[in-house]
């Protein structure tokens, strides 16, 4: 009597679960593209770094001169340092959340755009020999300036409203970057070839916006069902100056 | 006591002024690259020999009248100074009026000399932003017009420090914006100073320029360096936590030099 | 026959009784002299740690130093001092030590003790007022040290809070925020207690004076106490209102120093109209003035004390009064001395040059009338005197040096260099507070009823003396390097080179500090220690010496005194002894 018992509640709970699991939809699409241009862009100047005598020297070492980093185009006309993330959608599950790092090096903020999540750590880093100043200039998270000489520990933080901050340092005015912070946990940077990739999508309609610090903001939607992979593409359109 | 005191004021008096008598180069004014920098070095001269003296004197006399004060016996009698207060009265007005009509009269000629005469008409104009932490230069270009400022168009992530408007202001769109300032020797330079922020100043040792760089005001300065070389720019004027890493370089170089150079930065 | 004028009746009131009638709010000019020197000590050590601080950091300037980080997490994280940090720390320091130090000890520390007696009378004319004039005070020590505890800390824009860094708000960098407000808070409120001190002096001065104490027959420090307050009432008036301005700039939207398009963060500033240079007028017109009413009680304190140890009479002491009063006179004509390089019109500086090198002349005529006074003397070399020997020492020093800085050629080479530093050192640090010193070992006697330790003082001196000359003497020739101050560190080609000469400086400056442990430990070991002091130690001439020490209440016990003589009858031939008091009626056949 006890062990039909047994054997039945085993045999349901296998069951049960199979159905669960064949029934849950999977995470798996994928939404990806290329971020390009039309027109003629900006050309970006060489940044002159002779007020911080060492940075020179080792921009001097360089192969290719140092250039201000608004807006950076590659082949095929694509455009660097555009952030696209999911605006809108399904919830998807979260990825845990580790530590950004943003690093002051040669007299350049790396990476240029950093992208984290709100209420994630930030850790920034001096890797230079002298002083540099973080200043972010948000205008809905408190604003804060401070210094860090060179030796000094890592600053630890972290932003807890959305926003694109830009972020810059004082001492060395051509250095300028920017905190992206969002309640997406699906974001990618375009690289040089101007391409972005969304993976781990559950199925449903997405808003994908994709920013970039000059040309501002653009959306599209689209459907992602099953394990399927998207294709997006956004086009800035651009002006000399 | 008194002693004492007359022998460690004789000691300290003597190192002090062995000091600025003896000073090296390391404790003393840099080489004077700029014409109008002898006169300003003549002055701090006289001034430094004629203090100097007075300090001597002061520090030494008044430590003689200390060893005499202490060497006397019980029962001394109290002597004033002979003629009272009068000749400290007259030496005073004598030695310190004269010393300072003499130091006013021929240093106002070497002031009205910096900032009185008109510029030259052949000058090199350069406008300076000052900024929160770094100096920037702006050269015409090559239709020797400056574009207009601009200061809601100031965009440093952009590398606009100046706030120029290329897309709307022809002229702008040549002018050259450098970080480093290069000038051709023995040519009069005309520069128009600005700041963006606060108050920064501009102050080249070797030149012996100082210059006060104030928000609101456009201030004119002018100087003709006769020396090549590599010179500092220093802010003098506290303007926030970087003043001690702002800074930027002049480059005096001859005139052929200096013409490739600013051929160079304007294809840029 | 009296020859001042007949003064009107001396309040009466009687003694104050309770703790906190006795020693808290208490009317007693003697209780709130003491209050404003304690309040003065308490802000020269905070001061002068402050300047360890500095000096360490900028000796070493990536040396971690232990428990800073626990001091402040944002200004030392890892215990290496931040440059906003160190800016911060210059500017406390700079604030506490003039306004906290050398405006209340010299001035309304001494002053408020002795004025009333010096002059006969047995109290301030207006006793609450000079009360309220204390807490005042306190009010703002303690609004400017709450600039430590707010957030983002305290102001970095140096005592002086150049427009437009200290009046955009924390825009313009960290500390600017909620430190420089309350900086300029504190400020205003320091006006008004030294608005009512100010008056008090005056109407004391000129309508509490006892039978026979004529204007002629007052003591130095009276004069100069007198004449600083006449300066202190207009300087005051004008920084009170620039503070009111500053604050509405930074809270209200107003642009009275701040014109348009100004750009912090690549975003336009919505003020316009104001002008920089406006600020700096009203500041320096304030603050030329009063570093003289630093310096001024100072020169009245070791004037006063040098002829009781030189047992003679001070030389020429009309001319002096005459010197420090037309010090003051002048005072108002030259701030523009602090702007040669500002922006403002070039023809000005020729304008304000001249009476800066005039100022020149009563100044030498006051050292020469003290070397003077030295001459044919026979001094008791007690720790007092020895300070006013150094006293004319180190004014010589710092007084040579602005010389330079007077004319506007040499100033702009020197201008913003630790020249600068060298010469308001040596004439505010150390020759006012070697004036304080002077004051304290002289009428410590008659303030506790103690005598202080003769020993440790004379070792506090020569520690200090040569101290202060090793500390301060070194900047002149690294200014003349063009070693620029305010510097957080120094990382340019032609400042690193100087560095050695900064660490001279500093480890100077920690021993000298130390060596003002000696002082302090006095002061306690006085006070509870110390021999009892009879009526008058050093037999000295003037009215203080006059009274038990300490004196009563009402400063006579309910005796009106009437003057006889003039202030520095010393070593008089024919007189019965070697000094005759102001309040002796002995007349001596001239031989």
């Amino acid at each position: 009597m006890k062990l039909r018992f047994v054997f039945t509640l085993v045999g349901v709970t296998l069951l049960g679960s199979a159905l669960l699991v064949v029934g849950a939809p999977p995470a798996a699409g994928t939404i990806e593209g290329k971020v390009t241009y039309t027109g003629t862009p900006p050309k970006m100047k060489v940044i002159d770094m002779s007020k911080e005598p060492g940075c020179q020297k080792e921009q001097s070492a360089r192969t290719e001169p140092v250039r201000y980093q608004t807006v950076v185009t590659g082949a095929g006309n694509s455009l660097q340092w555009v952030v696209v993330y999911v605006s809108a959608g399904p919830p998807s599950p979260a990825t845990p959340a580790k530590q950004v790092v943003y690093d002051q090096k040669g007299c350049e903020y790396i990476p240029h755009v950093a992208v984290m999540q709100v209420d994630q750590p930030l850790e920034i880093v001096n890797s230079d020999q002298w002083a540099h100043n973080i200043h972010p200039m948000p205008k809905v998270n408190p604003e804060w300036n401070k210094s860090q000489p060179p030796g000094t520990p890592p600053i630890t933080t972290k932003w807890d409203k959305p926003e694109f901050i830009p972020v810059k340092c004082n001492i060395h005015p051509w250095m300028h970057g920017y905190f992206v912070v969002l309640n997406s946990s699906h974001y990618s940077v375009t690289g040089s070839d101007g391409s972005f990739s969304l993976k781990g999508l559950a199925p449903g309609k997405y808003t994908i916006t994709a920013w970039q610090e000059d040309f501002g903001s653009q959306s599209q939607e689209v459907t992602v069902a099953g394990n399927e992979t998207k294709t997006l593409s956004f086009v800035y359109k651009v002006l000399p100056y | 006591m008194g002693k004492t005191f007359t022998i460690v004021l004789v000691a300290i008096t003597v190192v002090s002024a062995a000091f600025f008598i003896f000073h090296g180069q390391l404790l003393w004014l840099p080489e004077d690259v700029s014409v109008h920098g002898p006169g300003i070095d003549h002055q701090l001269m006289e001034t430094m020999v004629g203090t100097g003296i007075l300090f001597l004197l002061g520090q030494l006399v008044l430590c003689v009248f200390v060893w005499q004060s202490s060497g006397r016996k019980e029962g001394w009698k109290p002597r004033t100074f002979p003629g009272g207060p009068k000749p400290m009265v007259i030496s005073a007005i004598l030695a310190v009026g004269l010393e300072i009509l003499a130091l006013s009269f021929v240093g106002s000629k070497v002031w009205a000399g910096m900032y009185m005469n008109t510029p030259d008409s052949q000058a090199l104009h350069i406008d300076v932003q000052a900024g929160q932490f770094a100096f920037y230069f702006r050269y015409a270009g090559p239709d020797s017009k400056f574009g207009e400022l601009h200061p809601e168009k100031i965009n440093q992530a952009d590398g606009n420090f100046f706030g120029l408007d290329p897309r709307n202001d022809v002229a702008a769109r040549d002018d050259v914006v450098t970080a480093t300032m290069a000038i051709p020797v023995d040519r009069p330079i005309q520069l128009t100073m600005h700041s963006q922020d606060v108050i920064h100043s501009f102050y080249v040792r070797e030149l012996r320029i100082h210059q006060d760089i104030v928000p609101g005001l456009m201030i004119p300065l002018h100087f003709t360096a006769n020396k090549t070389g590599r010179f500092e720019i220093a802010c003098t004027q506290l303007c926030g936590l970087g003043h001690y890493e702002m800074r930027a370089f002049l480059e005096v170089m001859p005139q052929d030099k200096f013409d490739a150079w600013l051929k160079q930065q304007e294809s840029q | 026959m009296s020859e001042a004028a007949a003064h009107p009746a001396v309040h009466q009131h009687t003694a104050p009784t309770g703790f906190i009638r006795k020693y808290v709010f208490s009317v007693d000019h003697k209780v709130i002299g003491l209050q404003y020197y304690g309040l003065a000590i308490v802000a020269v050590v905070i001061g002068m740690a402050l300047s360890w601080l500095m000096r360490l950091h900028l000796g070493w300037a990536t040396l971690p130093i232990p428990g800073l980080e626990k001091l402040s997490p944002a200004g030392a994280p890892g215990n290496v001092m931040t440059p906003e940090y160190y800016l911060s720390l210059m500017t406390m320091h700079g604030t506490i030590m003039v306004f906290f130090v050398l405006t209340t000890a010299p001035f309304a520390g001494f002053g408020n003790y002795f004025l009333p007696i010096q002059v006969g009378a047995a109290d301030m004319a207006f006793p609450r007022m000079n009360m309220m004039s204390f807490w005042v005070t306190f009010v703002a020590f303690l609004a400017l040290m709450s600039a430590f505890f707010v957030p983002g800390g305290p102001p970095i824009s140096g005592w002086t809070a150049y427009a437009p860094l200290s009046a955009v708000g924390q825009t313009s960098g960290p500390g600017e925020g909620w430190g420089q407000t309350m900086w300029a808070v504190s400020i205003a409120i320091f006006c008004v207690g030294q608005l009512l001190g100010s008056l008090n002096f005056i109407a004391t001065t000129l309508d509490l004076r006892t039978r026979g104490m004529s204007l002629a027959r007052l003591p130095l420090s009276t004069w100069a106490w007198f004449i600083t307050s006449v300066i202190g009432l207009m300087a005051f008036a004008v920084l009170l209102p620039a503070c009111i301005l500053l604050i509405l700039d930074r809270t209200a939207g107003t642009s009275f120093f701040l014109p348009s398009g100004l750009v912090f963060g690549d975003q336009m500033l919505p003020h316009s109209g104001g002008s920089p240079l406006l600020w700096q007028h009203l500041f320096w017109f304030f603050g030329h003035p009063e570093v003289y009413i630093a310096i001024l009680p100072a020169i009245g304190i070791i004037s006063h004390i040098l002829p009781a140890f030189l047992r003679k009479p001070p030389l020429g002491p009309r001319v002096l009064v005459g010197c420090i009063a037309s010090i003051g006179f002048l005072s108002y004509m030259v701030w523009g001395h602090h702007m040669f390089v500002s922006g403002m019109n070039p023809f000005s500086a020729i304008l304000f040059s001249v009476p800066t090198l005039v100022i020149t002349i009563p100044a030498t005529i006051a050292t020469l009338l003290w070397i003077g006074s030295v001459y044919g003397s026979r001094m008791q070399f007690t720790t007092a005197a020895l300070f006013c020997l150094g006293f004319i020492s180190v004014f010589t020093t710092g007084g040579l040096s602005g010389f330079f800085l007077a004319q506007p050629t040499i100033d702009t080479y020197l201008h913003a260099t630790y020249f600068v530093v060298a010469h308001f050192h040596f004439v505010m640090a150390v020759a006012a507070i070697f004036g304080m010193f002077a004051g304290t070992y002289f009428w410590m006697p008659k303030m506790v009823g103690r005598m202080m330790n003769e020993t440790l003082g004379k070792i506090h001196f020569w520690l200090t003396f040569v101290g202060v000359y090793c500390i301060f003497m070194p900047m002149h020739y690294i200014g003349l390097a063009g070693n620029v101050r305010r510097y957080a560190a120094f990382t340019d080609n032609f400042l690193v080179p100087l560095i050695p000469v900064h660490k001279f400086i500093t480890i100077a400056a920690l021993l000298t500090g130390a060596a003002q442990f000696l002082f302090l430990f006095n002061l306690i070991w006085t006070r509870f220690r110390g021999p009892k002091a009879a009526d008058n130690p050093w037999g000295a001439t003037s009215l203080e010496w006059s009274t038990t020490s300490p004196p009563p209440f009402d400063n006579f016990g309910g005796r009106q005194l009437v003057v006889h003589q003039e202030a520095y009858l010393y070593g008089v031939e024919g007189a019965s002894a070697d000094f005759i008091m102001q309040t002796s009626s002995e007349t001596v056949e001239k031989p």
